[in-house]
């Protein structure tokens, strides 16, 4: 497989765990929140206390899941690339609270997940990797496959 | 909405800018992650851990973390979830300012589409 295309498909495979693990970890902290605590003050400890509900401990789950795969990801991938790829997770978390939570998801609502869905597909054409910061030097570079084609 | 989730929306958008470029810089600068066996991604977690800048970053999501829980505790998901992702159109113009990307007419416009969403999401 040329690198290109692994690294593509890598890029698309870990933009689609970001993004379902962060949809995922905030419908079920929603949910936990909901069941135990109507309001959350700013005391630490309704946070702590908070973190032992089933539910929020499957939410902070996913969402530790959310942010390794996003570390590894920015690892290579552009940030400018990475957030409106996984943007995605907007669509879904509107989707998920709709279904899941009995939310009201208006036409407009619905008008701005295809805007956004139109968005990412433009974004995902782009190459993933336009920089890289040699781990060495510190600098930042800009990788063979983004060069401008060299004149033979 | 009242002020007080404006606010609360504000707090998470600047602590979420600021992780994400901070993190966005020190994974470059950690190089790219391939090996994804246990004991590559320990490997990688015990050079991730002394790096300052990644460290400042996860205090900045932390934070941004748990002001959203107060956030979701007070608001819809659909409500919360869409505002506060204007740190989305902030971060795509320190992207290229900072981190120097090179972001081409296809992500200006692929970021101006997703930003418009979100917006309408928000309603």
């Amino acid at each position: 497989m040329p690198p290109s295309t692994r690294l593509r498909f890598k890029t698309r495979i870990f933009a689609l765990i970001v993004v379902f693990s962060n949809a995922l970890g905030n419908c079920l902290l929603t949910l936990g929140l909901r069941q135990r605590y109507a309001k959350l003050a700013f005391a630490p400890l309704d946070y702590i206390l908070a973190i032992f509900d089933p539910w929020v401990a499957f939410g902070v789950a996913f969402l530790i899941v959310w942010l390794l795969s996003r570390m590894a990801l920015l690892s290579w991938a552009d940030l400018s690339y990475v957030l409106p790829v996984t943007a995605f997770g907007y669509v879904v978390s509107a989707f998920m609270g709709r279904v899941f939570l009995n939310e009201y998801v208006s036409p407009a609502r619905w008008a701005g997940a295809l805007l956004i869905a139109i968005g990412i597909g433009l974004v995902a054409r782009t190459a993933p990797q336009t920089t890289a910061v040699d781990p060495h030097t510190k600098q930042t570079s800009v990788p063979v496959a983004a060069r401008a084609p060299e004149s033979a | 909405m009242t002020i007080n989730n404006w606010a609360l929306v504000s707090l998470v958008v600047v602590c979420t800018v600021l992780g994400d470029l901070l993190q966005s810089l020190e994974m470059k600068r950690h190089g790219e992650i391939r090996d994804f066996r246990p004991s590559g991604l320990r490997r990688h977690l015990g050079a991730l851990i002394s790096r300052r800048y990644l460290a400042l970053a996860i205090f900045f999501m932390a934070v941004s973390f748990f002001v959203f829980m107060k956030l979701v505790s007070v608001a819809d998901l659909s409500f919360a979830v869409p505002a506060t992702a204007a740190s989305f159109v902030l971060e795509t113009i320190l992207a290229r300012l900072v981190l120097k990307e090179r972001v081409d007419i296809r992500r200006w416009a692929g970021a101006a589409l997703v930003a418009v969403g979100v917006a309408l999401l928000a309603r």
